[in-house]
């Protein structure tokens, strides 16, 4: 047996995006130690600098599938445009916080720092090729999460909410790493690659098999978010600071993406028969409970949180076909979704002043009175995620409910358009509410400049992707051929 | 040349964006000249793309220039097909459509929506282009529908006139009647053919041809082929207002004078006639279709003349006459001499355009007054205007040598040369028609340029030539009213221009017929001088000349004799009438029955607030389960988990 | 497949029966004369039978938790120390990395001031 670890420089090519992260993360910590609060600022354009860097070093990587670290590793296209999108989101993420930040008196270096953290578990989390790693990777990201949610330390909402989100968070792990060993029991391996090749036909009735997926599936649903592990969403995001629901509501869905599409598409795909069957129950509910919930909230950012949890109902149907249409199109639907979310979340910010949060629905009446243009912005998002053409929004359901009426589930497509319906009902309210109602008092938007070059780009997109989107599906499909 | 293409395509897009969402900003002068501009350059690039393609011969261009969206099958994709129809057609746009430019800075001094005019009318131009210079049948109906909104938008120019909402209400409802055809006709192509572009359906075509389905009934069977051609044909019959589709053309002068010259004579209107003969592969195969068109074309020719005569608005008279032509062009392609009735589109276009601007001239001198019983003796306070638009008179007339003169005459020679059923009835309309129009136009000339002067003093005081803006269109646009026609009669009707882009069956040719017996335009108005159309545009004007110059008492005295006819023409044949009391009175009360019924009481009572009601009340259910209780929470985690597992028992 | 399991679930029975065999032991064997000092609580300074829903210091928690970390890095350090004649210098050279990155949490710490009491 040879116990000598086999990493040369080939390996660590291929994770230098990585690494870099890592290092400029922990330097960022220490430079923030010793600067004063009034250059604050340096910390902030230093973690702009080390996402932009990592990006262009993500770009670099090759084209092709490649595994280092004895197969722990993998560098793939999927890979390289989940972090390639995850440096923008971030990025974005960043810009749209800062004035909220400084507002608060929140503008603290932790926050960049454990926001470079949890990239880098993303970063981890789509490029595992092991077991390990992916488990690495999302406590990473978590345990980053749940310090960010708690990072208003003054706000007993918010220490409650991180509280909430750790117990069930250790919980949700527990499942993940008690399914990860008796998977480990049964095939003695937690190498992908390895139990792909090693699983045949007979793997969906493998009881020893199923029980470990069923504990892992439990898992990969709390990080989701998707009914009955959802207890979460809807009081995190609202109890946590809107910037932080901002992070929480856009990049990490992508690694969750990249979590399912491991474990389930590449691992375990012969299993496909058990876990599509979990999963469309996931889906079903998910989509059910989160657009009816949605329905009766007063607060957006709640809303926000349920209409979350009805989008990962439509990126489980993706995933749930099985097929690599079916894979594509949750890809494609997890990309535009991040990119809505962000901007969705970003109008809550923009409108948020100073002991003011703008974060109930009734805050936005009228805003087409104030604020023309970012009404219309807010139009675009809304109606996009709602799913009406011209918007990408309907172009991702679309490639989705494709995907699985091609794998027979017509009643599955049936049950996601009539929800849809539902959905639609309170994102058109916020339309509604925004362009019919008299405004409320003193709202308009006062942002810099930056931030409102930046939505507008965000919102626009939503349109431009829709009206191109073969761009973006070309894009998806060479990422996952 | 893609470049190219697209900089044409988007040139008047750009410009109406700027003079439409910044015209504000950019004021008026900004937005004439920007708007200018962008169509100059389109017609300059479109002259050059007539050179690439026509002087030296370039062969046709056919690909895409984008792909939206691919799915199942279905591609949607925008592209182009540039060859010397689009070529012609793109030319004869982009020039009366700058020449219209021009002249609306003169119209429209004094209006206050003078830049969201100019937006307007460039956004026309753009959608127009699209149309033609479309591949596909999706970018046609993108193109086609987009005409007719400008068109809504622009009769509706003045909304504050109720008059004007209502035509230009009539003007979108009608024209949607011709679209659920046309759409319908576009859904069989895509039946029959999966695909969407013009090359794959014309390839199909006489596959299509031999297919017999059952549409109406067990008992019957139809011809796929017919089923799409008329189809597409009743989309053409709205946006070239044939009949009984023909309505809205003469309320669409509600809209400014420009317009009506641009969109509702030269350009928008002959879409339908375009779409034909860019279809004509497929049409082709299909008789039952041809002797359609014949039928409509000719009954559109002759009755829409009739109305010319009893119309005192100048506009409308003209208008009529344009519906008239229409018809004419429509005969053409019913004939299967596509290329004729695509001749005689673009010599229209110019002097149509030419006559609507020489009437608004008119307006303008008389402040905004349109009734010809108000006129008379203009000729001398307005030479220019004068002289031009009896340049367009004698052109729409057919006089021997003007551009009139060689599309008609070849259309009518084309049609008694066709063996198509209908074809005898279609004959006698066109010929009949040729009296009528001299006999309408020198009425027209006569009552407002000749004669006693019968305006009042305070108008007649103020009378005097438009400025230049006005006068150099009509200028611009009398020299190929004049000559156009002898210079490419024979390219275009008896040459090789259309080889390989219009197609006609050996047996439905007509026009190489007539080739046969073609020694040049010099022979060809000798020959029409001789021809008994001419001596029936003759005699036309001699007849306007008796009646309306000689004997101004003997109209009024043939009409109250003739009551009943007179009544008749003066009601428009009662297609209002029906329109009115019957089609759209029905219509509402079917639509009262279902709102009341379906709408109100099923969908909103019980679909609608039921679900909404139903959506509620689970909602404020579901969240209370949402208690804020951590141990709820990670109770409901394990209840999942121990749900997944228990399946697993139940599967296994 | 089950049965590799087998030594574990002997592992467990013995664990079990041993603990409990202790404990009966000592409570057999054991004299027992108890005075006031014995009876008296002990743990941490706190009353040992009251609502056990009392405020605690925060500090004890950032204590505790700083413990677990270097605790845990010890408990790495062991089986490391013991197999790095055979995991060589690639070995050492991870354990360097992580011990530094260690050390970077510990500065911030520091630095935070987390390691004062007062």
């Amino acid at each position: 047996m040879n116990t000598t670890p086999v990493a040369g420089a080939a390996d660590f090519a291929l994770v230098a995006p990585e690494i870099f992260l890592l290092c400029a993360a922990c330097a960022i910590l220490l430079i923030d130690l010793w600067l004063p609060q009034r250059l604050r600022q340096v910390t902030y354009l230093l973690s702009l600098v080390a996402l932009v860097v990592s990006a262009v070093l993500v770009a670099g990587l090759p084209g092709e599938r490649m595994t280092a670290f004895g197969g722990t590793w993998i560098s793939d296209p999927v890979a390289k445009l989940l972090k390639l999108v995850t440096c923008g989101t971030v990025a974005a993420v960043f810009l749209y916080s800062r004035d909220y930040l400084l507002a608060r008196g929140l503008f603290r270096g932790e926050y960049f720092v454990l926001g470079l953290f949890a990239t880098l578990g993303i970063f981890v989390m789509v490029s595992s090729g092991s077991l390990l790693t992916m488990y690495m990777g999302i406590e990473l990201l978590a345990l980053s999460q749940y310090a960010l949610v708690a990072f208003d330390r003054d706000s007993p909402v918010a220490a409650e909410s991180a509280m909430k989100y750790f117990v069930l968070g250790a919980i949700a792990s527990g499942a993940l790493l008690y399914g990860i060993s008796i998977i480990y029991g049964v095939t003695g391996t937690f190498d992908l690659d390895e139990l792909a090749a090693g699983l045949d036909g007979s793997a969906a009735t493998n009881v020893g098999l199923l029980f470990g997926l069923a504990f892992l599936m439990a898992g990969i649903a709390f990080k989701f978010g998707a009914v009955p592990f959802h207890m979460w969403v809807p009081d995190v995001y609202h109890g946590a600071p809107t910037s932080v629901t901002l992070f929480l509501g856009a990049a990490p869905k992508l690694a969750y993406f990249a979590l399912a599409l491991r474990v389930l598409a590449e691992g375990l795909g012969s299993a496909v028969q058990a876990w599509q069957d979990m999963l469309i129950v996931l889906a079903v509910l998910s989509l059910v409970v989160g657009n009816l919930v949605a329905v009766a909230q007063t607060n957006l950012k709640r809303m926000l949180a349920y209409s979350t949890i009805s989008n990962v109902g439509f990126i489980l149907l993706g995933i749930l076909a099985g097929t690599p249409d079916g894979y594509r199109a949750a890809l494609f639907y997890v990309v535009t979704y991040v990119i809505m979310a962000v901007g969705s979340f970003a109008m809550i910010v923009a409108l948020s002043r100073r002991g003011f949060e703008a974060d109930r629905i009734d805050d936005f009446r009228g805003l087409a009175q104030k604020s023309p243009w970012f009404a219309w912005m807010m139009l675009f998002l809304m109606v996009s995620t709602a799913g009406v053409p011209p918007f990408v929004g309907f172009f991702a359901k679309l490639y989705v409910l494709q995907a699985i009426v091609d794998v027979g589930f017509v009643w599955l497509a049936g049950v996601a358009v009539l929800f849809s319906v539902v959905g639609a009902f309170y994102y058109l309210r916020i339309v509604k509410v925004m362009f019919f109602d008299e405004p409320a008092p003193g709202l308009a938007v006062s942002a810099s400049g930056s931030f409102r070059f930046l939505l507008s780009v965000n919102a626009l997109a939503v349109l431009a992707l829709g009206l191109f989107s073969g761009a973006l599906l070309d894009a998806i499909n060479r990422a996952l051929p | 040349m893609e470049k190219i293409y697209l900089a044409i395509l988007l040139a008047p897009l750009f410009a109406s964006i700027v003079a439409g969402l910044f015209g504000k900003w950019v004021g008026r002068a900004g937005a004439h000249t920007v708007t200018i501009l962008g169509v100059a350059v389109s017609f300059a690039l479109s002259v050059y793309v007539f050179n690439h393609h026509v002087l030296q011969g370039q062969p046709a261009f056919d690909g895409a220039v984008y792909t939206w969206l691919e799915t199942d099958g279905l591609t949607l994709e925008i592209g182009f097909l540039v060859d010397q129809l689009t070529v012609l057609m793109m030319l004869v746009v982009t020039f009366v459509s700058l020449m219209v430019h021009v002249y609306t800075i003169g119209y429209m001094h004094d209006d206050d929506g003078y830049q969201r005019f100019f937006s307007y009318i460039s956004l026309f131009t753009f959608s127009m282009l699209l149309l033609v210079m479309s591949n596909n049948f999706l970018q046609l109906f993108v193109g086609w529908e987009l005409v007719g909104l400008v068109s809504y938008l622009l009769i509706g120019f003045w909304y504050k006139r109720p008059t004007a909402i209502f035509a230009n209400m009539k003007a979108f409802l009608v024209n949607r009647v011709g679209d659920f055809g046309f759409i319908l006709g576009i859904a069989g192509v895509y039946y029959f053919t999966d695909s969407l572009r013009y090359s794959d359906a014309f390839a199909a075509a006489p596959a299509i041809a031999d297919v017999y389905f059952h549409l109406f009934s067990t008992n019957t069977t139809e011809n796929a082929l017919t089923i799409i051609c008329v189809g597409l044909f009743i989309g053409a019959m709205g946006k070239s207002a044939q009949v009984p589709l023909h309505v809205w053309l003469p309320d669409s002068m509600e809209g400014p004078t420009p317009i009506s010259a641009l969109i509702h004579a030269a350009t928008m209107v002959t879409a339908g006639i375009f779409m034909v003969a860019r279809m004509s592969p497929m049409f082709e195969y299909s008789e039952t279709t041809l002797t359609f068109i014949l039928v409509i074309g000719a009954t559109t020719a002759l009755f829409m003349g009739f109305l010319g005569l009893v119309n005192n608005d100048i506009k409308r008279v003209v208008a009529y006459s344009t519906l008239s032509q229409l018809g004419y062009m429509t005969v053409a392609l019913g004939a299967s001499a596509y290329a004729a009735g695509v001749f005689h589109l673009m010599t229209h276009a110019f002097f149509k355009a030419l006559l609507f601007l020489a009437a608004g001239s008119v307006i303008i001198a008389m402040h905004h007054e349109q009734d010809m019983r108000r006129m008379g003796g203009l000729r001398k306070y307005l030479p220019i205007t004068y002289w031009t638009c009896l340049i367009g008179a004698l052109a729409l007339i057919g006089f021997p040598g003007f551009s009139g003169f060689f599309s008609k005459d070849g259309l009518i020679e084309a049609v008694a040369e066709s063996t198509i059923p209908g074809a005898g009835y279609a004959l006698f309309a066109v010929m009949a028609g040729v009296f009528v129009t001299a006999l309408y136009t020198f009425r027209m000339v006569f009552m407002t340029f000749h004669g006693k002067e019968r305006m009042d003093e305070h108008t007649r005081e103020h009378l005097h030539e438009s400025p230049w803006v006005v006068t150099l269109p009509l200028v611009l646009l009398a020299i190929p009213s004049i000559f156009i026609g002898w210079f490419t009669i024979g390219p275009v009707l008896f040459g090789d221009y259309f080889r390989d882009v219009i197609f006609v069956l050996p047996q439905h040719d007509v026009l190489a017929k007539l080739g046969e017996q073609w020694h040049g335009p010099a022979a060809f108005v000798l020959h029409g001088v001789q021809a008994p159309v001419f001596w029936l545009a003759a005699a036309g004007v001699a007849t306007a000349w008796f009646l309306y110059l000689k004997r101004p008492d003997i109209p009024d005295a043939i009409q109250a004799r003739t009551r009943g006819l007179n009544r008749l023409l003066e009601n428009k044949y009662y297609f209002d009438w029906f329109n009115e009391n019957y089609l759209a009175a029905g219509a509402r009360a079917f639509g009262r029955i279902f709102w009341k019924g379906g709408d109100r009481m099923l969908i909103d009572g019980a679909l609608v607030d039921g679900s909404a009601r139903v959506v509620g009340w689970l909602a404020g259910v579901i969240r209370h389960v949402q208690s804020g209780y951590l141990y709820h929470y990670a109770f409901a985690m394990i209840i999942g988990l121990a749900a997944l597992l228990a399946y697993l028992l139940v599967r296994t | 497949m089950l049965a590799e399991y087998l030594p574990i679930l002997i592992f467990l029975g013995v664990g079990t029966g041993l603990g409990l065999v202790l404990i009966a032991l000592g409570f057999l064997l054991g004299p027992r004369r108890p005075d006031a000092e014995k009876l008296s609580p002990y743990e941490c300074g706190f009353e040992a039978f009251e609502d056990s829903r009392m405020k605690f210091d925060v500090r004890y928690y950032l204590v505790a938790i700083l413990f677990i970390l270097f605790d845990l890095e010890i408990a790495f350090l062991f089986p490391w120390a013991v197999s790095l004649d055979e995991i060589g210098t690639f070995g050492l050279v991870s354990m360097l990395v992580f011990l530094a990155i260690l050390v970077v949490g510990f500065i911030y710490e520091w630095k935070k001031g987390a390691l004062e009491w007062d």
